[in-house]
């Protein structure tokens, strides 16, 4: 995904097992994950019809993707026909020097960014660097994770693993070596910290040519691209520069106008819990006299699409609500999961997206105790854990594990071999010990194990006819 | 729809955006030049990548069941009470709101000002004689400049974008007065579509405080609603409270690259 | 009404006084309980730890073990819920005869308290209970299932029960079946959340309907010396006076 990012990276219960130590981590991730799950709940109970704008959410993104291609061609011709260009990248690699050659034919070496997942999937940052190129990330999380050589831990908030006072050192520690220095006698108060910022980026956001954006929604029926966003960051990129470059997924598509009446309800609600998000920008094709480039970006989804089961995950929309409300994202942290898609939604995306040859990739379908919880929470109903188990099913095991699995099925296959194994259990159950040996001992590491009772129940009722004697 | 540059669908939406048909900003404007880049020749039409991703989703896709769209959520919710409800959701997200009559706009905006004591206001080409007339009389009425120090700031004067403002003129101003073209009272949103009393979307963004007039004839009561009154061709801005970030320990700060301060004018 | 009893490998073998519980409290209530000897596992651990074609036999196998009854009973929110939500899965990667049994089959897979609030139209099944007692929610009974009050509505209804709240209730306790044994780490960070808030009501017996989770939570209240106890549901529905 990311230009090497997480290659190499062991597999998630090393990673997991790490952040579990992390008091630090553990506070901040329980505090913010709470937060906003309560946020969230209280303005989707709100709607009276929440129930039937997921069903058309979900509705809406099967039906494009069930016709990709026809709206995709629908959308460049819209776009087109409003003065955009658009461009087509088959994978990482291409979209990125798609958007180097359409900067350096600007002639600037600089370039703002609007907060996007597709452009950190692609290492789109590292790849212009390569090129001579300076990306400044501008949403306020994505500047804490640049200034801090980090990476980000969430969907919506990139540094929810990073509290007030390590930002007030990171911005203090950083910020000169980017452009303004951070403010003298800067407090870790979030508003002095997010003051900080505004004066870091005005200058920049004043004089910068270039912008680089990614999107929420694009519209086939009439070539409109949208973003969501809080902060006014995603304006100033979109607005001011006079050349436009956005990346987006070719998943992002909805067919038409009309559809923004169903996501403009399910995303801001879903994601930071609000009734909507302080700002949406919509445009179509070159407006204000701005150039504008739109690269469509594959990597991987066409991959996606193929898998019957696997597919629904192109539904994302990328809210986040699905981390905020995992028990297992909130105790191992974004950075776990080895990729820019963190949470329930990245243990099923990531792992399509770049196949399962790697140890993390592998385990990141078992990263889930199929609570559910998240698929409660998707806005369109994507059914994770049911994505997860069928992955789990195309995944390698290991071989002590296939042998154990088999040798269950084996037992399980014949009532009678069931029952001899269970006489056996009882007659050996004294012998059991406290610590159990191998894969096993995670358990009696911090739990006791349970009593072998004396008779099972089959034998109890064959012995008294179901307690009839 | 054929995605022509001709005007919106044609399937009739009723637009309030006010009286400008099509505006300066419709589109296709200025981008009629072949721009830089074009030799990005990469992924453009009848290029391998085009085809390829193309003929992937085709192989992808191929015998999927076709699935049917619901529609029954609600499209057009109570308007009784709407201009209320605006009212309460816009002061949710700690936006400053006063609900006046319509004679009273002019009086608000004044004072409003005044509150300010902003002294170069910009104010956007058809934005209505008496509320533009209200602003001249706020800035002249001695309005204290908050002299940020940067060079052209300090003397109180209108500010008008023709000929188009730089980003450091409209960095020096004090604020910015604008009509809109819808308000949800759902959400508390205000869109504006660059048409009359609007201005192009950097006038609402650079200066520090908006302050923003809403008619209640323009308050529909939820998003879809609003979505069918747009027209998806002009570039939009929604507009919910003022600028905002949760990313620090999702404590909500207010007021970040955007405006800090959100006013809002409900002229009933 | 013929009701067979799918008592689920765990309880069958780990927890066999959840099985007499349900026998007794089901006759309490006047059904003809069944347990069909054939029966053994409903495959649910063999797919969810990534193993489709085993838990396909063994779900076949379910089917044919319980096609002939009006009713099946299982205590155990988790195995249910496989039943409903997986074998149709199954199914439909199989044959279209196999697809049929399942669509026939499933739809007659009660969880124990379903069975008594929806099927029998029970809360008050006349039981007597005189102790502290929480409630843990499993995920598949809240989730898969969407047990809702179900079984809240009957330990309301035991006589001299005091039923208290437990925090973060709906949170996953960290089992999750083979989660537990490949990320002991985070299973277990889970699992300490759950003990705290459940030590932290005061209750002397943690309840579920699923002993599996039980288990995970019990080896952890256990290990800790806290000195509450787990039951199943079903134990405390068959306690009356007489057991007391």
């Amino acid at each position: 995904m990311s230009g090497g990012t997480f290659l190499g990276m062991p597999a998630f219960p090393r990673n997991a097992a790490a952040a579990v130590q992390d008091s630090q981590l553990r506070f901040n991730l329980r505090k913010a994950t709470h937060t906003i799950r309560g946020k969230r709940a209280s303005v989707v109970a709100e709607l009276p019809d929440w129930a039937e704008l997921r069903a058309a959410g979900k509705e809406i993104k099967d039906h494009t993707l069930r016709n990709l291609d026809r709206y995709l061609l629908q959308l460049e011709e819209a776009v087109t026909a409003a003065g955009g260009h658009v461009h087509w990248a088959a994978d990482a690699a291409e979209a990125n020097r798609i958007v180097a050659d359409l900067v350096k034919a600007t002639g600037e070496t600089s370039v703002v960014k609007v907060k996007s997942m597709a452009t950190q999937e692609i290492g789109l940052n590292e790849a212009l660097q390569e090129e001579g190129i300076t990306a400044y990330e501008t949403d306020l999380a994505e500047l804490i994770v640049q200034l801090g050589d980090d990476w980000p831990s969430h969907i919506l908030v990139p540094a929810i693993h990073r509290n007030r006072s390590e930002i007030r050192e990171i911005f203090q520690e950083k910020m000169a070596s980017y452009g303004r220095a951070a403010p003298e006698g800067l407090t870790d108060e979030p508003r002095a910290l997010a003051e900080a910022a505004r004066l870091h980026l005005r200058e920049r956001f004043l004089s910068t040519k270039v912008a680089v954006s990614g999107a929420n929604f694009m519209i086939a029926e009439t070539g409109t691209l949208v973003v969501l966003e809080s902060e006014g960051n995603g304006r100033m990129c979109l607005t001011l520069p006079e050349t436009l470059i956005s990346v987006v997924g070719i998943e992002k598509l909805l067919p038409s106008w009309r559809d923004l009446e169903v996501f403009l309800q399910l995303l801001p609600r879903s994601s930071t819990g609000e009734r909507m998000n302080p700002y949406t920008s919509t445009w179509t094709g070159a407006v204000e006299g701005q150039e504008f480039h739109l690269v469509l970006l594959d990597n991987g989804r066409t991959r996606v699409l193929a898998d019957e089961v696997g597919r629904q995950a192109l539904r994302c929309i990328r809210c986040s609500a699905c981390l905020n409300v995992c028990p297992v994202y909130e105790r191992a942290g974004g950075h776990a999961y080895g990729s820019v898609y963190p949470g329930p939604i990245g243990a099923i995306l990531t792992p399509q997206l770049r196949g399962m040859g790697s140890a993390l990739d592998a385990s990141l379908p078992y990263a889930s105790t199929l609570c559910g919880a998240c698929f409660d929470a998707c806005p369109v109903a994507i059914d994770i854990p049911e994505v997860l188990v069928h992955l789990r099913g195309k995944a390698r095991h290991p071989r002590a594990e296939r042998l154990g699995m088999r040798a269950a099925g084996w037992v399980f296959d014949r009532p009678a071999r069931l029952a001899g194994a269970q006489r056996l259990g009882a007659r050996l159950r004294r012998f059991v010990p406290g610590r159990l040996p191998g894969p096993l001992a995670g358990w009696t590491d911090t739990r006791d194990i349970p009593d072998i009772p004396a008779e099972s129940f089959r034998d109890w009722w064959d012995r008294t006819d179901g307690g009839a004697r | 729809m054929s995605g022509g540059a001709a005007g919106p669908d044609p399937t009739a939406r009723a637009h309030a955006a006010g009286p400008d048909p099509r505006g300066r900003t419709g589109p296709g404007t200025g981008a009629a030049t072949g721009g830089p880049g074009t030799g990005a020749a990469t992924g453009g039409p009848g290029t391998g990548s085009r085809e390829l991703i193309l003929s992937r989703i085709r192989a992808a896709v191929a015998g999927a069941p076709e699935p049917g769209i619901t529609r029954a959520y609600r499209t057009s919710p109570d308007q009784a009470g709407a201009v209320e409800l605006f009212a309460e959701r816009v002061a949710d997200y700690r936006a400053v709101v006063h609900v006046v009559d319509a004679d009273e706009v002019a009086g608000a905006i004044t004072a409003a000002l005044g509150r300010r004591a902003a002294g170069r206001v910009v104010v956007p080409d058809g934005l209505p004689e008496e509320w533009a007339r209200a602003v001249r009389s706020a800035v002249e009425a001695g309005a204290v400049p908050l002299g940020r120090g940067t060079s052209g700031a300090g003397a109180a004067a209108i500010m008008r974008d023709a000929p188009a403002l730089s980003a450091a003129e409209l960095d020096a101003a004090d604020g910015v007065v604008t009509s809109c073209a819808v308000g949800i009272a759902e959400t508390g949103t205000i869109v504006l579509d660059a048409g009359p009393g609007q201005g192009r979307r950097a006038l609402t963004l650079v200066p520090d405080y908006h302050l923003c007039v809403v008619r209640a004839d323009q308050i529909v009561a939820g998003v879809p609603e609003a979505v069918g009154r747009l027209d998806p061709l002009r570039p939009l801005t929604w507009i919910s409270g003022p600028s905002a970030t949760s990313d620090i320990e999702l404590n909500r700060v207010e007021g970040v690259h955007g405006p800090r301060t959100l006013e809002v004018v409900i002229a009933r | 009404m013929r009701v067979a009893l799918f008592i689920t490998c765990v309880n069958d073998t780990l927890f066999p006084g959840t099985g007499r519980a349900v026998v007794t409290l089901l006759r309490r209530l006047g059904c003809d309980v069944e347990f069909p000897q054939a029966q053994t596992c409903c495959g649910q651990m063999h797919v969810n730890t990534g193993y489709p074609e085993e838990g396909r036999r063994l779900a076949r196998h379910f089917v044919d073990v319980f096609a002939e009854y009006d009713a099946v009973v299982a205590p155990s929110g988790s195995c249910a819920a496989m039943v409903r939500e997986q074998y149709p899965r199954l199914a439909r990667a199989g044959d279209a005869s196999f697809a049929g049994e399942v669509a026939e089959t499933v739809p007659k897979v009660h969880d124990l308290s379903e069975f008594l609030v929806d099927v029998l139209g029970v809360t008050d099944v006349g039981a007597y209970f005189p102790h502290r007692v929480t409630y843990h929610p499993t995920c598949h009974s809240l989730r898969g299932l969407r047990l809702g009050d179900r079984p809240t509505r009957l330990l309301e209804q035991v006589r001299g029960l005091e039923l208290v709240p437990l925090p973060g209730a709906e949170e996953c306790c960290g089992f999750g079946g083979t989660f537990a044994v490949k990320n002991p780490a985070v299973s277990a960070a889970m699992c300490g959340d759950k003990v705290r808030n459940v030590a932290g009501t005061g209750a002397e017996v943690l309840c579920a309907a699923d002993n599996s989770c039980l288990m995970h939570i019990g080896g952890t209240l256990k290990r800790q010396r806290t000195g509450v106890r787990i039951m199943h549901l079903a134990e405390i529905l068959a306690a009356t006076e007489a057991t007391r």
